[in-house]
């Protein structure tokens, strides 16, 4: 029986290995390839250790860009990204936990429907409502700008949902507490739910993190010029060349520089996400 | 210090649900008043009026000379004691129980020395810097104590503040809750259902059933002299035992004026003693012995009645009709199966109307 779960232990670790591998070896793959000569890779004679042009590759990709058309250097790519991503996450989490706040705790004509409102709009995401909000976004002069690239995808009915859920949990004698304490509206907000929000838009923030990262059509329909350009964006154009050797190294090397954004979010919230999801001490 | 005054209030809600259906009470400077009650009697939503925190749709609720009605909780200068604490859980004792006072612009240093005060009172001085969640259930109900006594309010609510503890704490609270209300003199107004908490914490008690007031006054006075059926059950463990007096049986034994106006007879348990003799103008009740239940100082003899419906059920979940308690001191007790015959003296039978909404005078 002993021996029995020996055996079942290392077939389970197998398992786990084979599936570590399966997911880490393309990362393993494109920086490998970031550090070759773009050659041995168009050959396809790509060693799978890692070759010798890793400071110059990352500095070529980071300040200069390549060397095609849409010239750019990632190092804008990443910082148009970036905020892009920080306008997303904080602008829905502001929006979301001020509109779900009004849904709970204030009593409003036409606060269901309002709500049910906000609720329908999960079935409207960008690729289905692009035409009229690229329209507006135009109209309003917000191409090429952050706050066109930000401002469309800021309004969320799943973080307002999730807010409210959380907020519906929250003991209702906190706020006649809060009342008989003198605490108004704005200070039971700022005083009490705000703090215990706080793992809750932490989880929050890095998932909207990421997926504002992660956006590909509206920047691309959105931004024109190169120095606006978002690194996800800038990836594709990257590959797509028309008469020139697509630059592989300089692509693998964005691709990597891409995923350390996000990796560092999760990497640094990763405590108060795990709490923001499991936390019931209220 | 203030008076709390009801004057007829009344709660309806939007649906048409009448919560409160007149309710007049008169606390007097520094008393305690403790509103009992079954579940759904009103006694809370009663208190969460005068707090403020549910609105008046009729009558005036009065504090300290000031109408109310129209006034937010805060200002009112009432302090509230949570069932749940509803101590906020980010925020350390000492600030917990700061929060009231800074939000009213009081300085800083006043605020230390109400806080360090009131943590002295209940022990607290050691933890004044912990989380709540890092609290045991009686330290919890100490800071939200804490909090309502560095408000230094007119009047004390408390919304049944015990039910969250362990049996033995909540005795000692208890004690604690009644010590300090002394020492500090302020009028409070406390709501539970338990009937001891009411009975031990009590200077005027209002029993209440079904969105009103069935009778106020003394704790002792009430037991002694319950005006109504629902409050001769409801006051006092385990419950006085009612009957009809319909029955030949009891008819016979009732005597004087008002035996004839009577309904419903009610005795209570301890009231009875087992013998052979009836007493000048009382009630003897032969009974079979159907189970018996020993607490040490004293035994509960559960026995019946041979005829059906002796028994008036007061209120659901009482008695089946026709069963009797009675309470003898010590552990001797009849074996079960037997027939014994238990009297009551005049001056211990309760008379109640047909409807039990009526006392008599025996």
């Amino acid at each position: 029986m002993v021996e029995d779960e020996g055996i079942r232990r290392y077939v389970a670790h197998f398992i786990l290995w084979i599936g570590i591998a399966i997911v880490a070896f393309p990362v393993y793959i494109a920086i490998v390839a970031s550090t070759q000569d773009n050659a041995l890779i168009a050959n396809g004679q790509m060693s799978l250790l890692p070759g010798g042009h890793f400071f110059e590759t990352y500095y070529q990709t980071i300040f200069v860009g390549t060397s095609g058309s849409t010239r750019e250097p990632v190092g804008n790519m990443m910082l148009n990204s970036l905020v892009m991503a920080l306008l997303i996450a904080v602008g829905k989490i502001a929006i979301s936990i001020i509109s779900a706040y009004a849904i709970v705790y204030f009593r409003f004509p036409l606060r269901m429907p309002i709500f049910w409102i906000i609720f329908i709009t999960l079935m409207l995401p960008v690729e289905v409502r692009i035409y009229p909000t690229y329209k507006i976004v135009a109209d309003l002069h917000m191409l090429d700008s952050y706050a066109g690239l930000a401002l469309p995808l800021i309004a969320s009915a799943t973080a307002t949902l999730l807010f409210r859920q959380f907020f519906m949990t929250v003991p209702d004698e906190l706020l006649e507490a809060s009342r008989i304490d003198g605490a108004g509206p704005l200070r039971f907000f700022w005083d009490t739910l705000l703090p215990l929000s706080r793992t809750n838009m932490a989880a929050l923030f890095v998932i909207l993190f990421i997926l504002g990262w992660n956006q590909y059509l509206w920047p691309l329909l959105i931004t024109t010029r190169d120095d606006m350009q978002t690194i996800q964006v800038g990836i594709r154009k990257m590959i797509t060349t028309t008469d020139a050797l697509t630059e592989w190294p300089i692509v693998m090397a964005t691709a990597v520089l891409a995923m350390l954004p996000p990796v560092f979010v999760v990497v640094v919230m990763q405590k108060l996400f795990v709490r923001g999801l499991v936390e019931t001490e209220k | 210090m203030a008076n709390v005054t009801l004057r007829n209030v009344r709660k309806t809600y939007p649906g048409g649900f009448e919560a409160i259906k007149g309710v007049d009470v008169d606390v007097g400077d520094g008393q305690f008043c403790v509103l009992v009650g079954p579940s759904g009697c009103g006694k809370s939503t009663l208190l969460r009026m005068v707090a403020g925190l549910e609105t008046v749709t009729g009558g005036e609720i009065d504090i300290g000379g000031r109408i109310v009605n129209q006034i937010e909780p805060a200002d009112r200068d009432i302090a509230m004691v949570f069932q749940n604490y509803a101590l906020y859980p980010h925020m350390s004792v000492y600030n917990n129980m700061a929060y009231g006072l800074r939000n009213r612009g009081m300085a800083e240093a006043e605020i230390k020395t109400r806080v360090e005060e009131a943590a002295r009172v209940l022990e607290l001085s050691s933890m004044l810097e912990r989380k709540p969640r890092q609290l045991s259930g009686g330290q919890r109900q100490r800071v939200a104590m804490g909090r309502a006594i560095v408000r230094q309010p007119k009047v004390f609510l408390f919304d049944e503040p015990l039910s969250n503890l362990d049996a033995k704490l909540r005795i000692a609270m208890r004690v604690e809750i009644r010590k300090l209300q002394r020492r500090l003199n302020t009028t409070s107004i406390y709501v539970t259902h338990d009937q001891l908490e009411a009975m031990t914490l009590a200077d005027i008690l209002v029993v209440m059933n079904g969105g009103q007031v069935e009778q106020i006054g003394n704790p002792l006075a009430i037991y002694e002299k319950p005006a109504t059926t629902f409050v001769a059950s409801f006051i006092g463990a385990p419950p006085m035992n009612l009957m009809s007096t319909r029955p030949e049986e009891i008819r016979s034994q009732l005597a004087g004026s008002n035996a004839a106006d009577a309904g419903i007879l009610g005795i209570r348990p301890e009231d009875f003693v087992i013998t052979d003799q009836t007493p000048d103008g009382g009630v003897a009740l032969p009974l079979t012995v159907e189970a018996i239940e020993r607490v040490g100082a004293e035994t509960f003899v559960y026995g019946s009645r041979e005829q059906e419906e002796q028994r008036v059920a007061a209120t659901p979940g009482e008695l089946p009709p026709g069963e009797i308690i009675v309470r003898i001191p010590g552990t001797e007790a009849p074996a079960i199966g037997a027939k014994i015959r238990v009297a009551a003296v005049r001056q211990k039978l309760h008379l109640f109307s047909g409807d039990g909404r009526t006392r008599l005078e025996a």
